[in-house]
């Protein structure tokens, strides 16, 4: 029930001017703005949120700190809404998870709860795993698992990103995080601080009158930065803290990270502790001072602690009666007591709560029965004890010990510019000056003011109680909320031999559900440590990864950035009507679209158009590097598995690379420009790459030359065919009656450009390349001039086919991650007798070794109509694998199939005959076949006249 | 509802018995050590116990049973490889697989749902071809696909992927998933039930080499003779081998994984993506269990980075958009012991009586059946077994590789 305003209400969240009208389980309710669905809903007197995961028990909030996972709810598409902390929206219509007929209130899944003694822990182990019925079972399971459901119609939703900086970030805006950061802002540090609730003042609610004036306090400070509603979900290395809020991700990058991230109230274990009405004081608290709803009208509280008897007061100043006090102490301090001074409240010291009597309908709580006798009461509120909210720390390589004093895990050793205060450094009672404490030591640690060194006295009181636990015979003493484990579950996962942390974790799955043991590790670990006769801290934590919590995906990818690069004439492929491919990061022309004309009918005429007129294809995305430098030449010579030292100026050569271990991982050609300066071009997908480890051998070997990459800065076309020199004669000033591989300097165009005689199509042939902002030009100028011969734009598919037709290899295609240049009939090019080169000493072993397979051409039958066999189909002899083939294609110029395979070394012969197996299985006689297949004595593309 | 479970209900107490032993001490002898009680090791503790009749033998654990890479990773099994020896010694694996809760009498969730190599590009598509022409020469079902067949399986699919189509793939039938951590257990419990020893936090601290031979084992719980040690550790690997002075290409990179919450299922394949980088598939519990490519730096430590969900997410978000409002719930991550041919190294060493189970970088889980078996025949009879002949450590001063790069699930 929402409670009139008062003083008690006084610095509630809601905005009572402002109702919302939502619906849940086809119910339609109002709240206000300010409101989370939760409280909301408590305000209308929902006590059942949702279903527990596996007896579907009913369930209601207990923590009311973004760890309720019974109450996560379906909001249209989006699953999994936490109703604990999502804030009401207008018009929002939600739904339970997971429910099975008749929604929240019905769910037939419930009979599970009767059959909870045959499924104990693991049962899921134990059975179902007759090998014809497991298909069956694990559909039964498969449909009774996951909570929220997926909307396939869910759009790709664009969260943004972006970077922050600063020299304090505080994680946690209570008490100590407060002060912290107000200590390190006043020594001069840049702070931020962040917290995942709307307001600051965490547990106080900021109504105290210290909590109230440090928030005013903070606000004011000119030096700090203000993130609510803001949770840090990880710590990363070297204090990397990505904030997630409700529609941005900051990736925080802090010179010191303050965690004042409090503590988790941790619920008591006793039978039926589960029912919609029991929760934690601190959560019932928060209902009460947050948003303004009475959540018990009677109750009973179950306490260990002195901070039950500060809740006591909120619960009296909300009208709520306490009908008797449970405490587990025998002996209670008077000093905690007097808060119920007056008040007739008995308080049972030495008690406990033995079980929860349900109400008829069982959605409820009509008592609880204790040692002493039975009390009724609508509510019961647990304040037993504290957990540290230490997912932070552990992320960071904090070394936590368990303090027997405090009955919690403190940070021992933290790591460098990592500051830990308030309850989850132990500290509950002074948590301000340890606040100041930290605050001050991570403005220091930054280079800001002097470490104050103030010194927190230990903590004297006795926040958490080590065994807030009650066995019971008939069980249901829940443990984790999640996934519903009970008190037997972890003592029978131990008697099964579960009996270290870990291992317990793994087969009860206790904290493996969403709140990540955020209520359930800390009693789990206390069951373990008696069960195996050891104390908290020998037994240990499990290692707590991130997130802190859960991250939506879109907040994770962001706005989506897919790289794509593009040549300088992209817009004249497009004009040409070019059909794209992906190539690594790049798009290229698969081929020209021409209207009325097939696929094939176009790469046809490209490849025509080259053979005997002119053709023009895009080589930018080639990588294209240079070198510069007195050790130029000794560089390549290291790099590249032929000889540079002895290249003449003005010339090109062919270039291999291989790796270590003497597999071939790219080529291109090296042009010497002058003695100390080349310019060499690698293939396009290995780019990036081969950039990449030639500067780290450059860095290694520290060589006296330089490495530049020019691939975007250099615009590169082949121009070939049997017409293409007269064409470009008009347009450059370069004699191009230069010898096949040379290489000159120029102006094409009036441009800068380097022309190199090339043949890799097997034409006469010019790579020109000028600087990136003029390739349009130069390409339009070369269309326009050979328009009246012909000239076709060609694409990559032309390229292929042309260059298989001279029997050249690429690179990824025709060879693979273990193919060394021999096999690649590459042995020509392979000068072992180098003083070095990478590869050298993997190449002279190989060298001595037998060759298995060797790539050779082939040619199909002429006049072949069947069905042609495609890349990577199998060579077959004698039934087994012998091989297979890399490149296959038709030729129009030989009116047949060609194509590059591997063979064994025993079947290279020209002519041998050999079968190609296609997918179907049947086989296609081949024969290997002498390259190049086109003009074997390359005498087209040398032609220099 | 199964009978089985009844006996539950009929008695007072758990009627269930310890699955482990708890070993205080160790025995001064064993026949046989084997350090690491992950998936492999025990599998082959439970292999020389059962099959060769060796029984005293104990297995070290620095740390915790099934807690390295068999509980870290994305549990997928498949035999669609690249190489003959690749084939045929994991298809000898998912056959071992398949019987494997009989075996037990523990359900390991061994569930078939098919597995998909998505092709982004004609390149990845002649490598699907390859896969599936090899793999169907082995008698294993591997077929190359087309779009339409994967917008068949997984209707939900956005075949242009954020710019990069999917063009088809390779499908594998026999691809499936099972609970990792039991497999653990079950093996450990089968061999504890034959006398194996298991001895949890217990570290290795040295190995006694005599003349070439291994003649004991030093641990933070005492000495140890024995003339036989399997080392089968991951991504410790090269420490353990730096005790005995060998050599290996072994480099160790860090592989992360991530969970969602647990959601309604909805997808019952295993996706992987090499050109995006990705695989999926959603557990029993509901969670979309997701990876990607392996780190690029050598580091020997499981933190987890940001930059790994952050790309993954958005990888995964140009294949399933509907995803954005997913949560993210852990992610972890694992020490992959790469070797520069992405096949395993397996058998015998240098040293004789010492044995080597490693270089399992991404794609150990899947082999340990098969791993188990072959490596307590090779430690039994002191011979490499024929299905491992193919990746012995002396292939690498062999020059005799065992290229299986291009079968690696996404590219590494």
């Amino acid at each position: 029930m929402r409670l009139p305003p008062s003083a008690t209400t006084a610095g509630e969240w809601i905005n009572r001017d402002q109702p919302l009208r939502f619906r849940f389980e086809g119910r339609d309710y109002a709240g206000c703005s300010g409101d989370t669905i939760a409280s909301a809903l408590a305000a209308n007197g929902v006590k059942v949120l949702g279903r527990s995961f596996k007896y579907h028990r009913p369930r209601g909030l207990m923590s009311v700190a973004n760890h309720d996972v019974n109450a996560v709810m379906q909001w249209g598409g989006t699953p999994n809404v936490r109703a604990d902390a999502m804030p009401l929206v207008a018009g929002m219509d939600l739904t339970a998870v997971n429910t099975f007929g008749g929604g929240v209130d019905q769910d037939n899944a419930r009979i599970l709860g009767w059959l909870s003694r045959i499924l104990p822990v693991g049962f899921y182990y134990k059975a179902f795993h007759t090998k014809s019925l497991f298909p069956l079972w694990e559909k039964v399971f498969r449909m009774a698992t996951g909570l929220g459901k997926v909307d396939f119609s869910t759009p790709r939703l664009r969260t943004p990103k972006r970077y922050g900086f600063c020299d304090v970030l505080v994680v946690g805006a209570g008490l100590s995080g407060l002060s912290a950061a107000l200590a390190a802002a006043e020594q001069g540090a840049a702070v931020v601080i962040v917290d995942e609730n709307a307001r600051l003042g965490g547990s106080t609610h900021g109504v105290s009158a210290g909590a109230s004036e440090l928030v005013a306090l903070v606000a004011a400070h000119p030096k700090i930065r203000i993130s609510a509603d803001t949770y840090a979900a990880g710590y990363y290395t070297d204090h990397w803290v990505p904030l997630v809020e409700r529609d941005r991700m900051t990736k925080m990058r802090a010179q010191a990270v303050v965690v004042a991230t409090g503590g988790y109230e941790q619920p008591a274990v006793f039978r039926n502790n589960d029912l919609p009405g029991i929760m934690l004081a601190s959560g019932a608290q928060r209902l009460i001072r947050r948003w303004s709803v009475r959540p018990a009208q009677r109750i009973v509280l179950l306490a260990a602690n002195a901070d039950a008897y500060l809740a006591a007061e909120d619960f009296l100043a909300a009208g709520i009666e306490i009908a008797a006090v449970i405490d587990l102490r025998e002996d209670v301090p008077e000093t905690q007591k007097s808060a119920l001074a007056g008040r007739h409240i008995p308080v049972h010291a030495g008690d406990c709560i033995l079980e929860a009597i349900p109400s008829a309908n069982g959605k409820g709580v009509v008592g609880v029965r204790t040692q002493s006798g039975t009390i009724a009461c609508d509510g019961v509120f647990v304040s037993v004890g504290w957990a540290p909210t230490a997912p932070l720390l552990y992320q960071a390589g904090t070394k936590m010990r368990y303090d027997d004093a405090v009955h919690q895990f403190v940070p021992e050793q933290l790591p460098a510019g990592v500051f830990a205060c308030g309850r989850v450094n132990g500290i509950h009672t002074a948590r301000a000056l340890d606040g100041a404490r930290a605050g001050s030591a991570a403005a220091a640690h930054c280079g800001f003011g002097v470490d104050q060194a103030i010194t927190v006295p230990p903590e004297t009181a006795h926040p958490t109680h080590p065994w807030p636990i009650v066995a019971h015979p008939q069980g249901k003493n829940f443990l984790d909320f999640d996934e519903d484990l009970q008190l037997a579950d972890l003592e029978n996962a131990i008697q099964e031999g579960f009996d270290n942390i870990e291992l317990m974790k793994r087969y009860s799955t206790v904290g493996m559900g969403p709140s990540q043991g955020k209520h359930s590790n800390m009693n789990a670990l206390r069951v373990l440590a008696r069960c195996t006769a050891s104390t908290p801290g020998e037994v240990g934590t499990t290692t707590a990864r991130p997130f802190f919590h859960p991250v939506p995906m879109s907040h994770l990818a962001g706005r989506g950035f897919s790289p794509e690069r593009r040549t300088p004439l992209h817009a004249r492929h497009v004009a040409a009507g070019a059909v794209w491919m992906s190539a690594g990061v790049w798009q290229r022309p698969e081929y020209y679209a021409i209207a009325g004309q097939s696929r094939a009918q176009c790469i046809e005429g490209e490849v025509l158009a080259v053979r005997y007129g002119i053709g023009l294809i895009d080589v930018g995305t080639l990588g294209k590097l240079e070198i510069r430098g007195p050790q130029a030449a000794e560089f390549l010579e290291r790099v590249y598995i032929s000889k540079y030292a002895g290249l003449k100026v003005g010339m090109t050569r062919y270039a291999v690379m291989c790796d270590e271990s003497g597999v071939v991982i790219d080529d291109g050609v090296v042009a010497r420009l002058a003695a100390d300066h080349f310019y060499f071009t690698t293939t396009t997908s290995s780019a990036a790459l081969i950039y990449r480890e030639l500067s780290r051998w450059n860095t290694i070997w520290k060589l006296d030359c330089g490495i530049v990459n020019l691939t975007g800065a250099m615009a590169a076309m082949n121009l070939a065919g049997p017409q293409a020199k007269a064409i470009l004669v008009s347009l450059t000033d370069v004699d191009l009656s230069l010898p096949y591989l040379a290489v000159r300097e120029g102006k094409v165009c009036g441009v800068p450009a380097r022309l190199m005689r090339v043949g890799f199509v097997g034409e006469w042939g010019v790579e020109i390349h000028v600087p990136a902002e003029h390739g349009a030009a130069v390409w339009d100028a070369l269309m326009a001039a050979g328009k009246s011969h012909g000239i076709r734009p060609f694409g990559v598919e032309a390229q292929r086919l042309l260059r298989l037709e001279k029997g050249h290899i690429i690179i990824g295609q025709d060879t693979d991650g273990l193919t060394t240049p021999g096999e690649a009939a590459l042995d020509w090019a392979v000068k072992l007798d180098k003083h070095f080169f990478v590869g050298q000493r993997s190449l002279q072993a190989i060298a001595r070794k037998p060759r298995h397979q060797q790539l050779v051409g082939f040619m199909l039958a002429a006049g072949y109509a069947g069905e042609a066999p495609k890349e990577c189909h199998l060579v077959i002899e004698g039934g087994e694998i012998a091989g297979r083939v890399t490149s296959i294609a038709w030729s129009p110029a030989l009116s047949r199939h060609i194509g590059l395979a591997y063979v064994r070394s025993d079947m290279t012969s020209v002519d041998r005959p050999f079968e190609i197996r296609l997918s179907n299985g049947s086989l296609v006689a081949a024969r290997v076949a002498k390259t190049p297949f086109y003009d074997p004595e390359n005498l087209r593309q040398k032609e220099s006249s | 509802m199964p009978w089985r479970l009844l006996r539950f209900a009929l008695s007072s107490k758990h009627p269930e018995p310890r699955m482990f032993t708890r070993h205080d001490t160790l025995k001064p002898t064993y026949d046989v050590v084997i350090i690491g009680a992950g998936g492999h090791g025990l599998a082959a503790a439970y292999y020389l116990a059962r099959d060769h009749g060796i029984t005293n033998i104990c297995v070290l654990e620095k740390g915790y049973l099934g807690g390295g890479n068999t509980g870290r990773n994305t549990t997928i099994i498949r035999s669609n490889y690249l190489t003959p020896e690749g084939v045929k010694f994991y298809d000898e694996s998912v056959r071992l697989w398949q019987d494997l809760s009989q075996d037990f009498d523990l359900n390991l969730f061994y569930s078939n749902r098919g597995h998909f190599t998505l092709a982004h590009t004609d390149a990845a598509m002649r490598t699907s071809r390859w896969r599936a022409e090899v793999n169907k020469h082995y008698g294993i079902e591997s077929e190359v696909v087309g779009p339409e067949f994967v917008k068949k399986t997984a209707p939900m699919i956005d075949l242009a992927c954020g710019g990069a189509p999917i063009l088809g793939g390779l499908y594998h039938a026999p691809g499936a998933v099972a609970r990792h951590d039991t497999v653990a257990w079950g093996y450990g419990r089968g061999a504890d039930l034959r006398g194996v020893e298991i001895h949890q936090r217990t570290e290795v601290t040295g190995i006694d080499v005599v003349g070439g031979k291994v003649v004991g084992v030093q641990t933070s719980k005492g000495r140890i003779a024995t003339t036989k040690v399997l080392c089968a550790v991951a991504g410790s690997t090269p420490r353990i081998l730096k005790m005995i002075d060998v050599r290996s290409p072994l480099y160790i990179h860090p592989l992360q994984a991530m969970v969602s919450e647990p959601i309604k299922p909805w997808l019952d394949t295993i996706l992987v993506s090499g050109s995006l980088h990705i695989y999926i598939s959603q557990s029993s519990r509901g969670e979309l269990v997701m990876g990607a490519s392996l780190d690029p730096y050598e580091v020997q430590s499981t933190r987890s980075t940001l930059d790994f969900p952050e790309g993954l997410a958005a990888h995964m978000l140009d294949m399933f958009p509907f995803l954005s409002n997913v949560k993210v719930m852990r992610q972890w991550a694992g020490m992959a012991d790469m070797t520069p041919d992405f096949a395993p190294i397996m058998g015998k060493t240098p040293v004789e009586g010492f044995y080597l189970d490693a270089g399992w970088g991404t794609w150990g889980f899947k082999a340990t059946p098969v791993c188990g078996k072959t490596m307590s025949w090779t430690v039994a009879n002191d011979r490499n077994h024929e299905l491992i002949t193919g990746f012995t450590l002396d292939r690498f001063r062999d020059y005799a590789l065992t290229g299986e790069k291009g079968a690696a699930s996404v590219g590494h």
